[in-house]
């Protein structure tokens, strides 16, 4: 393990976003004694059972039932424990939308939620265990953290982080079989500080979870066809980066938003909210799912059916690069 | 030990100040869940004054035993035995309901000391108490977690999911109370859904269940002391109460579940309230 790295895995590369999950929370049980895992009848499926076969008197199972589940994990941080949840992002989100943000986010208690299947990453299972409403859900929530981590290495960093910052935490992972996209995990992972994938003046691409290594995939297409193409790794959906986000408005004056959500309520809104408020014009577009419930299917296929993989980001920044922008000499004295 | 006949007339006493804050309180905040608070005040007064091991001085000890208003619109009744238990300063309930003050009709934990939970949506107290009397054995304190639930509250399927796991864990430091005053909003409680037996569904759960009537002290001390000493599952009391407790306009009305006082029926209430405490007490 590297100096002042909390956790490490061997062939990183190799293992889903849950499968690294699991092995970090694993080992952050040695340092975080008080770290009770928790989860509803998903111990393998979510990888949290890992953790469970580590410490056996740590690990909750409460069966098919993740209202209680998540009331019960508000108990346990109130006794003064560090409970770290995990079950699909449907049942999170949706389900037991109340009790996350009735007993965790209204007392602002330290409850780590960390939960998998999220997006269309289950392409095959249909709406009913797909979840593109919960970064809209969770973000609506005060007092909660909203990550969304591009891949597995970051899964890690985003794991680690969570038990060092305070209050709740949600944590948003795919089933994440796709390459990843940092090969190492000491690349300055900080919640809330966005991370530069590739500069660019031409046009920024804002994405999290999947949609990074979409993003990085298009802006070396777009290169090839001679366009600067930065892409940020929006990885805290909230509280966001807005620097980052008014410096590639700044710098680009085109916007792409990518995530595996609903356009309505995600990353995209978010960055849209923080432009709009900034007073400065840009062109601007969304893509995820277009607030429908996804057509059954493998991800990746999803991902292209939807116009969010590389190809569909490669042709809406073909679109907007079509646009007249105009200039504006005051630009520096706006807003 | 059982109560003696001289706590019990302590208790008494309390529990008719509390009775007499809350309509009170009521009539200077201009409307509240009266119905319920006054059917819950006896189970209150006995754990507050007699077995909860608290310190209102300090309301963050980790090793108090912790208490939660499930049915979280009883919250001015839990205030005024906060207030009174010395939690804060009992005049600041003047400001209750009032813009900016820390009392809403459903407590919060963050701004009322005493609080152990907020509290109001139906249904996710007992999950919160079972995390607490789990969070307990794995700490390795000793301190115990009483949770009070309405009786209309257990149509909500999550006391279902808790109360499975209260049970499969055998959490033995756990006590709940069901306040069973037979009205819901709409109505009596069995016209609306049938709840009964409400004893033998926590039975099946793998719970002691007791039914005693919650107005009478000397069954609701020796309920708690037949809870505390039960060892191997968790134990619920189902408590007989009447909604309006002590204020005969009120008694048993659904209407009372929500309401406001003017001058005129706040006298008749403490009026009501103190005839009752003066055959009580004689």
């Amino acid at each position: 393990m590297a100096e002042g790295m909390t956790w490490s895995v061997t062939d990183g590369d190799k293992l889903t976003q849950a499968e690294i999950y699991g092995e970090v929370l694993s080992q952050l049980g040695d340092r975080y004694p008080d770290l009770v895992a928790i989860t509803a009848d998903l111990a393998s499926s979510t990888k949290i059972g890992r953790f469970g076969k580590k410490f056996p008197d740590r690990f909750i199972n409460v069966g098919i039932a993740e209202n209680s589940m998540f009331g019960m994990a508000a108990g346990l941080a109130q006794a003064g424990l560090r409970p770290v949840v995990s079950t699909f992002a449907a049942f999170t989100a949706l389900r037991s939308a109340e009790q996350v943000r009735t007993d965790i986010c209204y007392q602002n208690l330290n409850v780590k939620i960390i939960s998998t299947h999220a997006g269309i990453s289950f392409g095959q299972a249909g709406s009913t265990h797909h979840c593109t409403e919960d970064l809209a859900v969770m973000r609506s929530f005060a007092n909660m953290t909203v990550i969304v981590p591009a891949d597995g290495i970051e899964t890690g960093n985003a794991v680690a982080a969570a038990m060092e910052w305070p209050g709740p935490v949600y944590i948003r992972v795919g089933r994440g079989f796709e390459p990843p996209v940092n090969k190492t995990q000491d690349y300055g992972f900080a919640i809330g500080r966005a991370i530069t994938m590739r500069e660019g003046t031409d046009l920024a691409i804002i994405a999290c979870g999947v949609g990074v290594l979409q993003a990085v995939r298009a802006a070396e297409i777009l290169k090839a066809q001679g366009l600067s193409v930065r892409v940020i790794n929006m990885h805290t959906v909230k509280p966001i980066d807005r620097d980052a986000i008014i410096e590639a408005v700044k710098d680009t004056r085109r916007i792409v938003t990518v995530e595996e959500h609903n356009v309505v309520g995600g990353l995209g809104s978010a960055v849209a909210e923080v432009i709009v408020e900034s007073g400065r014009a840009c062109a601007f577009r969304r893509l995820g799912v277009p607030d429908c419930y996804s057509i059954v299917g493998y991800p990746e296929d999803l991902y292209h059916h939807y116009r969010f993989d590389a190809d569909g980001i490669v042709e809406t920044v073909g679109e907007l690069m079509r646009l007249e922008i105009e200039e504006d000499e005051d630009w520096e004295d706006e807003a | 030990m059982p109560l003696t006949r001289e706590e019990i007339r302590g208790l008494t006493k309390k529990a008719w100040d509390i009775r007499r804050a809350i309509i009170e309180t009521t009539f200077t905040c201009g409307g509240s869940h009266i119905g319920g608070s006054l059917s819950q005040t006896d189970v209150l007064v006995a754990l507050y004054y007699r077995y909860l091991n608290i310190d209102p001085a300090r309301p963050g000890w980790e090793d108090r035993d912790r208490f939660i208003l499930s049915k979280g619109h009883g919250g001015i009744g839990w205030a005024s035995v906060l207030g009174d238990r010395g939690y804060f300063d009992k005049a600041l309930l003047k400001d209750f309901n009032k813009t900016g003050s820390p009392f809403g009709m459903h407590l919060d934990s963050l701004k009322v000391k005493g609080c152990d939970a907020s509290t109001g949506s139906l249904g996710h107290g007992l999950a919160i108490a079972v995390g607490l009397a789990i969070g307990a054995r794995l700490t390795g304190k000793g301190f115990r977690t009483y949770v009070m639930m309405g009786d209309g509250e257990l149509c909500e399927g999550t006391i279902w999911e808790a109360a499975i796991l209260a049970g499969h864990r055998k959490l033995d430091n756990l006590t709940a109370f069901v306040d069973r005053n037979g009205l819901m909003i709409d109505g009596p409680t069995e016209q609306i859904t049938t709840l009964e037996p409400i004893d033998e569904k926590f039975k099946a759960f793998g719970w002691e269940a007791l039914t005693i009537d919650g107005h009478d002290f000397a069954q609701i001390g020796e309920a708690i002391e037949q809870a505390q000493a039960v060892r191997g599952k968790p134990c619920v009391i189902i408590c007989k109460t009447v909604k309006g407790k002590g204020v005969d306009l009120m008694e048993n009305k659904a209407p009372w579940h929500y309401g406001g006082l003017n001058s005129d029926l706040r006298d008749q209430a403490l009026a009501s309230v103190d005839r009752h405490y003066r055959e009580l007490l004689g």
